[in-house]
This record gives structure tokens, C-alpha cells and sequence, in this order.
């Protein structure tokens, strides 16, 4: 009688202890991105202006909605390879259109579409062809970055008085006297953090959340259950997708330009943020507020490198090392669960 | 029996790496007739007796094909095992650097290449630490050294693209990348030399049959004795070293290594190669063969992207097209109608054997 209530109690001690312990990268991302603040607040002064603040959001939104939509696909062990090169081609036919004289409300939508179909094109490969999500998806990466390169390979800027403005205008919350310490916003920001809620929304209050939960635990197991598998990994890919368009509408906006080239790499920093946010890489487990914090931690590196002076081309190398930490740290977590 | 029965599954194994091999050597000279149908002195070879080889395009599509040859040769050891090696291109030019810096630091040539060979192997072996001893992911270890790579090629020159062209007594490299043996490029026969050895070293020892279970079932193949670790080390040690002699095909053809450039996308290529070669992403079995004439198909696509006067800009997508295409192909969907058909075959030999 007693052994079979200790049980059960037990299990349900050793379950919370586990998911702690899988916390555990999270919580290493907070302490990082507090000790990097304090650090660069110490010794440069500036980090905790709200200005620099200000200015780490606003650089920063694209990033963040990149994160949340890498969140999803790695959530269930695949991955988006293709993001930055689609915010590459849907800046280059954006600008290209706007210099056409489009309404901008129409061109946004055009890239949002081109966007989804790029997603729909992953998905369907992944699916229906049985592909692994990483090698279509860097298909679908080239076929992008190509098109991209061949509707233009020069520098595009925005034609004065285009409606893109209202994303990039900043709206200045705090007026301070001093510039560096004006608490600004602008809608880029708002619709990251719109984009990181929905993703939140979406991933704990929604079937669909739960399928995609379910997929990286097992696969199979959640095939076997019933659970619309082939919809969420639609749903997935497409979305992510989608949002790497929306990244590319507020970066545009905000640089006011682009080019072929663009977006180069995004792909690493997007999934240097989800890991460095606590989402395991093999899926099963994470959440899109640690990705949009991994975002923030990873934002933050350029500025930091930049004040100690490290040169450049370190940074690459100060970002792969940090995500191997991770990675590992996430591995010795997951071995640890494992023997318990 | 069994020996007739493992003889059977030989002749069926061979005639599988064949019926490949054939279809890649008919579209590598599908693709070299409609080159010579734009450009009808495509296959023209003249004797040049400055350089004491052969010259014409066909040549220099072979001498750009060693690197490919290099990189999908490490690729498809480590496709085999299930893995992924991403950092291939980055590879190429960290061992390209280091070579190239060594080399304006006045080091002996021989040294400078030793040097980068070494680099490139430390490299693989790093790679092949995490992924074998600390189970990472083949993936995102790979796709970290590829970030760091790069980065680390840009620390060893502080950023710059170092030009070795100037220094005196880099012969050796150089006659590596441009020079001849009896009128063919030497970087494609060093190449050929290496995979045939690669080639040696996974046929007449077990160690193909290794890395091909590796691929299959790890666990399974450690409970027959085989060591999964060693063999995931090894074959991405040998991936780095193979992509370092790609490095410095690439980079002592026109001793300048350009940081950003050398081996940007080759590992997409080298994928590429193995892919086309036959060698299913999924690991397990592997074709060198088919890898290496892979490799030259990849070579002859781009000569043909040039010669056809495609903007190079469309090089990405025109692959990418290339990839879907393959991947459909061998796509369970699209197969299961040629297995049936197989299948189908077996069963019909059956019969004939049983009424025999």
C-alpha cells in the first residue's frame, strides 16, 4: 500500500527535478545575458542606457522574429536552413517593387506570399519526398539565394516617401534631453514582440503546439497517436517561412536598403539564438521566450566585441565556440536526465 | 552455398554500382555535348609546351574537379556513417590560409603543406571528437566549425587575403594545382591517386564494411565488436585531411587564398557529388566511384553554366534545382515503383531457379 503511493509521488519528484535540470541552459542564457550587460555597464558605461536599449531592439527585431520562427522547426528536430536567404530574395523583389511604384501594403503581402511559398515548397519536399528537413531546406536555401542573385546583384535602395517608414519611425517613449538616453520603440519591435506572443500562443495553447511538441519527442509515438503529424510539419515550415519575410519587411525597413547578399549567415545566428535559448537541438523541447532571449544574448556579442576590441573576424568564432557550449551543455543535461 | 549465395549478392551489388555509374557517365557526356554543341571547340586539346600538358576546356574542367573529387571523397566516408560534414568549405580555406601564410612567412614549402594539411586534420579530428566522444549531432558540430572556420581562416591572415605569388620557392604547390603528369593535370591525377587509395583502404580491408554498418546501426555494430567511435573519428579526420589537399588545389592554382570566397558552398557541391554518386544521405552503403564521378559532374555542370554563358549569379539555383530533382528521384514515393518492378524481376529469376 505504501510503496504503491510512494511511487507515483516519486516519479512525479524525479519529473519536476528532470525538467529543472533541462532548465538549465535557459537559466545559463539569463545569467550570460545579465553578466554581459553588467560586464559591458562596468567597464564601457553604456549598456544600461536606454538608449543602447533601445537601439539593441530596434537592430535586433529581425533577429528575434528569426529566432521564433527557427523555434519551431528545431522544436521538432528538423531545421530551416532556407531563412536568410528568403529575407534575401523578399528584400530584393520588396525594393524592386517599391522602386516600381506598388503601394507598399501590396508589396508587403507579395513578400509575406513569396515567403510562404518558399515554405510551402520545403514542406512539401520534406513530406511528401521524404527528404531530411536540412537537406531540403538548404535546396531551398540556393534556389532562393540564386533567385535572388539573379534579379539583381546590386545595391537597392528604398525610394523616398515609401510606406515602409511607419514600420522603422521611432516612437519615442522616454524624451530625454541626451539622445543616448531617449527610450524609443518602433513598430519593427512591436511586431516582434507580436510575432514572439503569437509564437508563445501557438506553441503552449494550441493543438498544434502540442503536435509539434509531441513530433520531437517521437515521431512515431505521435503518429501512432493520432496526432495530425504531416499538418503540423506544414504548418511548421510554412510559418517559419513566412516570418522570415516579415524579418526581412522590418529589416528593410529599418536599413532602408538591400541587397542579394543580405541575410548571409542569419540562418547560424537564428539557430546560435534557439539553441543559446534553451531549445533542444534534437527536439522535443525549448521555448520561443528563451529563443527571443537567446536573440538578445546573441545581439549582444557585436557591440561587446566591438568595445573590447576584439577584431572582427573573432566574432565568428567567439559565436561558434558559445554555441558548442551550449550544445554540449544541452548533451550533458540530456545524458544526465537520461541515467536518472 | 553460402559462398554462391555471397557470390550472387556480389554480382547483384556490382551490377547496382554499375547501373549507377552508367547513368552518371551518360549525363556527363550529355553534358559535354551540348557544351560542344554551343561551343564546338569545347573538346578541342591542343598541346601547350610552356606548361609541357594538354590545354583546352576539357583540361581545366579536370583540374577544377580535384578539389571536388577531395571533398566529396570525405563527404561520402561521412554520409556513409549517417553524419554530415558541413565544415568542409571552411576547411579548404583555413588549410589554405595557414599555407599561404606560412608561406609569405618564408617557410619551406614542403613545410607550409604539411602545415596545412595538419591544420585541416586537427580540424576533422575536432569535429570528430564532439560527434564521436561527446555524441553531439553531426550537423551542428559541423555547421559550428563551418561559423568558426571561417572565422578562424580570418584570424590566421588578421583579415586579409594573403597573395603568395610573389614568394620565391613555392614551386611545389604551385606545380601541384597548374602543373602536368604525361599531359594531365596533375592536381586531378594526385586526386584520382588519393580516392584510389581511399578506395584500397575501405575494400580490401573491413573498414568500408565498418563504416557502412556504422551507418546502418550503430548500436548493432558495437554489439558485434565493431567500435562506432573510432570509426565516426576517423572518417571525419579523414574528411578534414581530404579537404585541406582540396584547399590547396584551391588556393595555390592562383596563390592567393581569399578568405571569404575559398570553398564558399563547396560543401553543397560535395553533397551534391555523393548524392548523384548514389550514396544514400541516410548512411550505410557508399560508392566511392560514383562519388568521383560525381565530383567531375559537378565540374563539367559549372563548365557548362559558362560555357552556355548562364550569369554565374544563377549558379546557386540551378544546383539547387539539380538537388531537388535527385531527391525526388530517390524519394521512397518514387522509388517503390522501380522496387516493384525489381522485385517483381527477383521473383520471376525465383521461379525460374526453383522450376531448374
Amino acid at each position: 500500500m505504501t510503496t504503491a503511493t510512494a511511487t507515483p509521488a516519486k516519479k512525479a519528484a524525479k519529473k519536476t527535478r528532470r525538467m529543472d535540470a533541462q532548465m538549465i541552459p535557459t537559466i545559463a542564457a539569463v545569467v550570460i545575458f545579465i553578466l554581459m550587460i553588467i560586464m559591458g555597464q562596468a567597464l564601457f558605461g553604456t549598456y544600461l542606457r536606454l538608449g543602447f536599449i533601445s537601439s539593441l531592439f530596434i537592430d535586433h527585431a529581425y533577429l528575434i522574429i528569426l529566432a521564433v520562427a527557427m523555434t519551431l522547426p528545431i522544436l521538432t528536430g528538423g531545421i530551416d536552413l532556407s531563412v536568410g536567404a528568403i529575407v534575401a530574395i523578399t528584400a530584393v523583389i520588396g525594393i524592386k517593387l517599391t522602386i516600381a511604384g506598388v503601394p507598399a501594403f501590396l508589396v508587403m503581402i507579395i513578400m509575406l506570399l513569396i515567403g510562404a511559398a518558399f515554405g510551402l515548397l520545403a514542406a512539401t519536399l520534406i513530406e511528401e519526398f521524404n527528404m531530411q528537413p536540412f537537406i531540403a531546406t538548404l535546396s531551398t536555401m540556393f534556389l532562393a539565394r540564386g533567385i535572388a542573385s539573379i534579379i539583381s546583384t546590386d545595391s537597392l535602395t528604398f525610394p523616398d516617401n515609401n510606406n515602409f517608414d511607419v514600420i522603422s519611425n521611432e516612437i519615442k517613449i522616454i524624451d530625454n534631453p541626451k539622445i543616448s538616453n531617449d527610450l524609443s520603440i518602433n513598430l519593427g519591435v512591436i511586431i516582434a514582440i507580436i510575432v514572439l506572443i503569437g509564437g508563445y500562443v501557438l506553441l503552449h495553447h494550441t493543438r498544434t503546439g502540442r503536435t509539434i511538441y509531441a513530433i520531437g519527442g517521437s515521431r512515431s509515438s505521435a503518429e501512432l497517436m493520432g496526432l495530425p503529424v504531416r499538418r503540423a510539419q506544414f504548418t511548421i515550415y510554412i510559418t517559419s517561412a513566412t516570418l522570415a519575410a516579415l524579418a526581412s519587411i522590418v529589416y528593410i525597413a529599418n536599413i532602408g536598403s538591400a541587397k542579394n547578399t543580405v541575410g548571409v549567415g542569419w540562418e547560424l545566428d537564428a539557430v546560435a539564438s534557439v539553441v543559446i535559448g534553451g531549445t533542444i537541438i534534437t527536439g522535443g523541447f525549448g521555448y520561443v521566450l528563451g529563443s527571443a532571449l537567446g536573440a538578445l544574448v546573441r545581439s549582444i556579442i557585436d557591440p561587446l566585441t566591438t568595445d573590447f576590441g576584439v577584431p572582427a573576424e573573432w566574432t565568428t568564432i567567439v559565436v561558434g565556440l558559445m554555441i558548442l557550449v551550449f550544445v554540449v551543455l544541452q548533451r550533458v543535461v540530456t545524458a544526465v536526465g537520461d541515467k536518472k | 552455398m553460402a559462398d554462391k549465395k555471397q557470390e550472387d549478392k556480389n554480382n547483384v551489388f556490382k551490377k547496382l554500382l554499375s547501373s549507377n555509374l552508367t547513368v552518371e557517365v551518360i549525363a556527363l557526356v550529355l553534358l559535354i555535348l551540348l557544351c560542344t554543341l554551343f561551343d564546338h571547340a569545347f573538346l578541342a586539346l591542343s598541346w601547350n609546351s610552356n606548361t609541357g600538358g594538354l590545354a583546352g576546356p576539357l583540361i581545366t574542367m579536370l583540374q577544377e574537379s580535384a578539389r571536388y573529387l577531395m571533398i566529396a571523397t570525405g563527404m561520402t566516408l561521412v554520409i556513409s556513417t549517417a553524419g554530415i560534414d558541413l565544415s568542409v568549405g571552411s576547411v579548404m580555406a583555413v588549410a589554405g590560409a595557414a599555407a599561404m601564410q606560412a608561406l609569405n612567412g618564408g617557410m619551406n614549402v614542403w613545410v607550409a603543406i604539411l602545415l596545412a594539411l595538419v591544420i585541416g586534420m586537427v580540424v576533422g579530428c575536432v569535429n570528430g571528437s564532439l560527434i564521436a566522444f561527446l555524441g553531439l549531432q553531426p550537423f551542428i558540430t559541423t555547421l559550428i566549425m563551418m561559423l568558426a572556420g571561417r572565422g578562424l581562416a580570418k584570424v590566421i591572415t588578421s583579415g586579409e587575403n594573403t597573395d603568395a605569388s610573389a614568394v620565391a620557392g613555392s614551386e611545389p604547390l604551385r606545380w601541384m594545382a597548374n602543373g602536368f603528369i604525361l599531359g594531365i593535370p596533375a592536381n586531378f591525377v594526385i586526386a584520382v591517386i588519393i580516392v584510389a587509395l581511399v578506395g584500397l583502404l575501405c575494400r580490401k580491408t573491413a573498414m568500408g564494411m565498418f563504416i557502412e554498418s556504422v551507418g546502418i546501426n550503430p548500436e548493432a555494430s558495437r554489439m558485434t565488436g565493431i567500435k562506432p567511435k573510432k570509426i565516426l573519428f576517423l572518417v571525419y579526420a579523414i574528411s578534414g585531411l581530404l579537404a585541406a589537399v582540396a584547399g590547396l588545389f584551391a588556393t595555390a592554382s592562383v596563390m592567393r587564398v581569399d578568405v571569404v570566397k575559398t570553398g564558399q558552398d563547396l560543401e553543397m557541391y560535395a553533397i551534391l557529388a555523393v548524392v548523384i554518386g548514389g550514396t544514400s544521405l541516410l548512411g550505410g552503403k557508399f560508392s566511392l566511384s560514383g562519388s568521383a564521378v560525381g565530383a567531375v559532374i559537378i565540374a563539367m555542370i559549372r563548365k557548362t553554366i559558362i560555357t552556355l554563358g548562364i550569369d554565374s549569379a544563377a549558379t546557386p539555383a540551378f544546383f539547387a534545382v539539380v538537388v531537388i530533382v535527385i531527391c525526388v528521384m530517390q524519394a521512397p514515393k518514387v522509388r517503390n515503383l522501380s522496387a516493384e518492378l525489381k522485385r517483381k524481376r527477383a521473383l520471376k529469376a525465383q521461379a525460374k531457379a526453383v522450376a531448374a
